[in-house]
């Protein structure tokens, strides 16, 4: 990769990192209710990603995936005015924190219910096969949605069918409080998988946004050539806990140090650094994305709620609810 | 055409027919291509329009229903059969948390087009786990429509509003009915969902049916007929959206309501129907209201048990007396 679009790449994790920041502040100053899960140290897994996609592409992520909508197109001040209720939110404030979407820029969903948009984005992909067009379809999901009935049928139907899906696991090491490893028979919890489904399973650094943008474009043309889908593994840490209410005090000390210090931001930093960028341009992008945030908050604090008739629209097609004559 | 066709075959014409005419319809379902569904109700449609349209799937009711989900947001519009409506069950996040919400959830940016079609109900005597009237644990999610024939007509008219309609449709067949026979309805038959048929007029009663009960309330108001009490027969069609204004008017001609369910009383869709009567309709009435439905228990097996559990012609006719006396 180039200096120039690794220094992009940076700046887009910086952003990233810099918005969950915020929607953390946001939350203890008690303007976004409900919960986050906030996904800072995974950033580069949905930045490598998204960058190795064509823009008419799918993806399909979890509640924790702020990181992936805004990699995907949805702007900092959408996303936070959608966690602090307002109308210019990405989903007019009917979303929230779990649900960002932005179907206009292919970011197809978050989905809490753990493993549940599995099928919808192999479905995706078949939808794409048979309209004839080169599309490809990510899935982006935890280690926790693995032991979940509706990942091995995804899997399968998936492989049967040959379908342009990548399976991209955020394996950070635990479900909500649990280490994955104590409920979980194999050591990958995905990659180790997906051999049993006739598709292959790569593991990967998912600190590593060059590592990550690699082996995404790869397997990506290779679905695309019709050589069916893959389960892409990456090894990644969230930085917070499962959710605003978790302290995360069930994490060794060493291990939470460990993976700090393997950040995405720091090991960009130091990519940057061999490829001979200077630490003032890299200033400079940090200075770039603290004043998109910066200004994102203010916008979003200021604009209005929603009109409280926006209630009742848009359950039906026609923009309305009505269920009956 | 023949002049008549059976419930049956009118499934398949009815998809058929949609298939031809947009080629964003395409059907999956765990045996409907080579094999032609197992109540034979996808015949024909594998030699019609290939591999490419007719999907056969594994046993996967998640990944059916959440595959024509993801197909459905992204520009087609997939038929996806679930084999009996009691394995519904097994998909049911689909159809409770997912396509149901996603429209609202973001804010009116996605479209579900999806028909979810299913066998429904008893009779057949396949026990109980392949047996229930399950339309209710549908009606009880926001965000789904609700489509259960009762005529072959019907079956082709309510397929082709479903498949075109840029809602989802849950599509309720009913088992007892696929030998069942009526007249073919025309080229280009679209009965709009919503809409009930008031299918037999009477003024002394209103029996308000859907999919088998139907039939049976004819026959309930055939006997009554008999006995001098002329009842008007509504069937419903659909559930979502819901056709209370026919059962209003019905009832200002009547002022005497019955309900006719096959699903369990416990939660049923007759509980709707009857509480939207008290709440808009009480003035019309005079005399209370009357649900004739499943007991809530288990399908049993044997025909002998398992007509003691859903409305059979002898129980209409005795609640309707019933309420003629009052
Ligand atoms: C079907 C289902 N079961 C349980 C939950 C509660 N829950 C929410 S997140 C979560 C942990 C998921 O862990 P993982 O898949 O590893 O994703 P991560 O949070 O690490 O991104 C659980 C159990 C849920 N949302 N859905």
């Amino acid at each position: 990769m180039d200096a120039g679009a690794l220094l992009d790449r940076y700046e887009r994790m910086d952003v990233i990192r810099r918005t969950e920041k915020a929607a953390h502040d946001l939350f203890l100053q008690g303007l976004v209710k409900g919960t986050t899960h906030l996904a800072a140290g995974q950033e580069a897994i949905a930045v490598g990603a998204s960058a190795a996609l064509r823009p008419d592409d799918y993806v399909f992520a979890t509640y924790r995936g702020h990181h992936h909508a805004l990699a995907r197109g949805a702007t900092p001040e959408e996303c936070l005015a959608e966690l602090m209720s307002r109308a210019t939110g990405l989903c007019g404030a009917k979303g929230g924190s779990m649900h960002l979407t932005k179907a206009a820029t292919g970011m197809l969903g978050s989905y809490a219910i753990v493993g549940s948009h599995l099928p919808m984005a192999v479905g995706a992909a078949w939808s794409a096969r048979l309209r004839g067009t080169e599309q490809l379809v990510v899935a982006f999901f935890g280690d926790g949605a693995t032991n979940i009935g509706a990942f091995h049928e995804s899997l399968n139907l998936a492989a049967v069918w040959r379908l342009p899906v990548l399976f991209v696991c955020e394996n950070n090491l635990y479900m909500e409080y649990t280490p994955i490893a104590d409920v979980t028979a194999v050591p990958r919890p995905a990659a180790d998988r997906a051999p049993a489904h006739g598709i292959p399973g790569e593991v990967v650094d998912g600190n590593d946004v060059v590592a990550v943008e690699e082996a995404v474009g790869r397997l990506a043309r290779r679905a695309r050539a019709g050589e069916g889908p893959a389960v892409l593994e990456a090894e990644t840490y969230r930085h917070f806990g499962h959710s605003r209410a978790d302290p995360a005090a069930y994490r060794p000390a060493e291990e939470v140090e460990r993976w700090l210090k393997h950040d995405p931001l720091d090991l960009a930093r130091g990519h940057l650094a061999e490829l001979g960028v200077g630490a003032e341009t890299v200033a400079e992008a940090d200075e770039r994305a603290r004043a998109v945030v910066e200004r994102a908050v203010e916008a979003a604090k200021a604009a209005p709620p929603p009109d409280p008739r926006e209630a009742l629209t848009d359950v039906w097609a026609d923009g309305g609810a009505a269920w009956r004559t | 055409m023949a002049d008549v066709i059976t419930y049956r075959d009118a499934v398949a014409e009815g998809i058929a027919r949609e298939m031809r005419r947009d080629a964003s319809v395409v059907c999956l379902g765990e045996d409907i291509a080579a094999a032609g569904g197992v109540f034979k109700t996808t015949t024909g449609l594998l030699k019609e329009f290939g591999p490419e349209r007719v999907w056969d799937t594994p046993i996967s009711e998640q990944a059916i229903v959440g595959a024509a989900m993801g197909a459905a947001m992204t520009g087609m519009r997939p038929v996806a059969e679930i084999m009996f409506s009691d394995f519904l069950a097994c998909c049911w996040d689909y159809l409770a948390n997912e396509i149901p919400k996603v429209r609202y959830m973001t804010g009116g940016q996605v479209t579900v087009p999806l028909v979810v079609r299913t066998a429904n109900g008893g009779g057949l005597g396949f026990g109980a786990q392949h047996s229930q009237a399950t339309e209710n644990w549908a009606l009880t999610v926001p965000g789904l429509k609700i489509a259960a024939p009762a005529t072959p007509a019907d079956v082709i008219g309510m397929l082709a509003a479903a498949i075109r309609s840029d809602d989802p449709v849950v599509f309720f067949e009913h088992k007892g009915l696929f030998a069942t026979k009526g007249p073919p309805p025309p080229p280009g038959h679209v009965v709009e969902l919503g809409r009930a048929a008031v299918v037999r007029e009477g003024d002394d009663i209103t029996l308000v049916a859907l999919a088998s009960m139907v039939p049976l309330a004819l026959k309930a108001a055939d006997v009554l007929a008999g006995e001098g009490i002329e009842a008007e027969v509504v069937d419903l069609r659909c559930l979502v959206p819901l056709d209370a204004a026919t059962v209003l008017a019905s009832l200002r001609k009547t002022s005497r309501l019955v309900t006719v369910e096959e699903n369990p009383y416990q939660g049923g869709w007759g509980a709707t129907v009857v509480s939207v009567v008290a709440d808009e309709g009480f003035g019309l009435l005079d005399a209370p209201v009357r649900r004739v439905a499943g007991e809530c228990v288990p399908l049993p097996f044997a025909d002998t048990l398992e007509q003691q559990v859903i409305p059979t012609v002898d129980k209409v006719v005795t609640e309707v007396r019933r309420l003629a006396a009052y």
